[in-house]
């Protein structure tokens, strides 16, 4: 079976992001930018069902401007086969994306498709969804544990309530949580390797895709920040605090 | 206008969270009618008739709906699709898990968590774990559209008199099965309508610890959270998450002992009204948020708040 990996390029999780003075979004200039950390886990995922011998092919596809092709390489450090970039703007939305891996999908034949849950830059928690409702296919979303038996997936759920336990009908989606694994760090031979590996490259005119945006961005800003709160001294002090002046308890 | 809200149900209850969703839906404006999906019991349905501002309910009681699974929810909201302006769920597992694949189908571009209404056509929402906020419009003839709860005052309960209409069933998917849940049974209030949540982090050392939390929580009514870093470490399972990517909390108070303030926590937490900081580290993130600071180590300052609690 061949597992698609799509990857976002996102800004690394330890930079702290800045708006833009003109408010038409976050600056990306001279930002570290690193692959989204639920995306790790799914390309860590892919990598140990090849290992267990359950899949035969670890596909990474990423969709964004030419700097993707550095993540689709460090995807293909920790192992995996081969690559696709798909050229498109970076603030390309995920309606326009899950089109277009639904292009890629249908070209490649996976039997699973292994996404992060959520990208930590939009957090919008979509893509996944829209890709299984358009090819028609089962979902398993924030998903913990996976286990694949011939047509079927079991997949354990990280729900509001605790755990849910489904099974679904293969080929599917499967969305990662953070707890599905702890993805590796690629060791300097494989990145040398990686340089070395197929990476193809497309647009999203050469599959015939519309990825023009629907939403406008009126404006980013900044969150009202938090006033300054005080020290205090011990429990005492707190506990008054708490009872005379926040009157919260 | 009209507007479709899917509500969040669990063992024959409403859940609260969709009474939040209805006061984002009364900014918006027009008629709200209920989508009450796989109810059993008829609790919920009635529940949803009695609610201030209810035009309609829709009642589809058929028991492949009951669990939420998106493959059969999406037929049953696309079937009703053709009528509304704006469809709406709480970005709870089950909105974010069923939305997309609705939005999807009908090639719109959703709006996920909105934190405010600014017209029928704009919404804020935060990206980057609440370090921005993004405010877009769309043109879409219908939105779609998951709501932060947090964000909005929870709608009245009381004093509706919708009228049900009962649903032909769209039938099962043939997908996904249900197979079953492990929930935490807790009598302490859900974590993200409480009014007080005190949540422990690394700090916290070993999940037994957790008890001196849970008897703090008992005397103040409030429920027991968790920082990532708790949760990963195994001292406590995934649904006391409080973070980025777990649960959004907004109580009065906020008590974060043994945490020491990651972005991805505060991202789930910053809204709170008052937050108190307990941690031994006075230079940790997490009091730069904090209205009330205490440095200390938390095996003395637990206990003695217990003290002081009576």
């Amino acid at each position: 079976m061949k597992v698609l990996v799509p990857v976002k390029r996102v800004i690394d999780y330890n930079v702290k992001v800045r708006v833009k003075a003109d408010q038409s979004g976050v600056e990306l200039a001279n930002v570290k930018m690193a692959m989204n950390p639920f995306d790790e886990i799914a390309v860590e995922q892919a990598l140990r069902m090849r290992e267990a011998g359950n899949a035969d092919e670890v596909l990474v596809v990423s969709i964004g401007p030419a700097q993707n092709q550095e993540t689709i390489r460090t995807a293909l450090a920790m192992g995996a086969d081969r690559g696709i970039h798909i050229e498109a703007p970076h603030e390309i939305e995920p309606l326009a994306v899950a089109k277009l891996l639904k292009a890629v999908v249908n070209e490649e034949n996976p039997g699973l498709v292994l996404l992060g849950k959520q990208a930590i830059d939009d957090d919008c928690n979509q893509t996944g969804q829209m890709l299984a409702s358009m090819l028609g296919w089962a979902q398993g979303t924030f998903v913990s544990a996976l286990e694949i038996a011939n047509d079927k997936a079991k997949v354990t759920r990280e729900v509001d309530g605790g755990l849910e336990h489904i099974e679904i009908t293969m080929p599917a989606i499967v969305t990662v949580d953070l707890r599905l694994n702890e993805p590796r760090y690629a060791s300097l031979p494989n990145i040398m390797k990686a340089k070395k590996k197929p990476l193809d490259s497309k647009t999203a005119g050469d599959l015939s895709v519309d990825i023009e945006p629907r939403l406008t961005i009126v404006k980013v800003e900044e969150p009202e920040s938090r006033a300054a709160g005080i020290k205090v001294a011990d429990v005492q002090e707190l506990v008054n605090k708490l009872r005379n002046e926040a009157k919260v308890i | 206008m009209s507007i479709l809200i899917l509500s969040d149900h669990e063992n024959g209850q409403l859940s609260p969270v969709t009474l939040n969703t209805i006061t984002a839906a009364t900014e918006i404006g027009g008629d709200i009618d209920l989508l009450v999906a796989g109810d059993a019991s008829g609790n919920v349905v009635k529940a949803a008739a009695s609610i201030a501002n209810v035009s309609k309910v829709l009642a589809a009681n058929d028991k492949i709906f009951e669990n939420g699974l998106a493959e059969n929810l999406t037929p049953l909201l696309l079937s009703l699709s053709a009528k509304y302006s704006h469809i709406m769920a709480s970005a709870t597992t089950t909105g974010k898990n069923v939305m997309p694949r609705v939005a999807a189908e009908l090639d719109v571009m959703q709006i996920s968590d909105i934190i405010k209404v600014i017209d029928a056509n704009t919404f804020q929402r935060p990206i980057y774990a609440g370090n921005a906020l993004s405010t877009v419009s769309s043109s879409e003839a219908v939105k779609i559209i998951t709501v932060r709860g947090t964000a909005f005052e929870a709608a009245t309960a009381k004093g509706g008199n919708a009228a049900v209409q009962s649903l032909q069933s769209t039938g099962d998917a043939g997908l996904s099965t249900y197979l079953k849940s492990e929930l935490s049974s807790s009598e302490r209030p859900e974590l993200t309508s409480a009014p007080i949540v005190i949540s422990g982090g690394r700090g916290m050392q070993d999940g037994a610890n957790f008890n001196m939390l849970e008897k703090i929580a008992d005397k103040l009514g409030a429920a027991v959270g968790a920082s990532r870093a708790a949760v990963d470490a195994g001292f406590v399972s995934n649904e006391y998450q409080v973070g980025q990517t777990g649960k959004v909390v907004a109580p009065d108070l906020y008590m974060a002992v043994g945490i020491s303030g990651a972005i991805q926590h505060l991202a789930g937490m910053k809204d709170s009204k008052i937050i108190v900081a307990i941690n031994k580290d006075g230079e940790a993130p997490i009091f730069q948020v904090a209205d009330y600071g205490l440095v200390a180590d938390l095996f003395d300052a637990v206990p003695q708040l217990e003290k002081e609690l009576g």
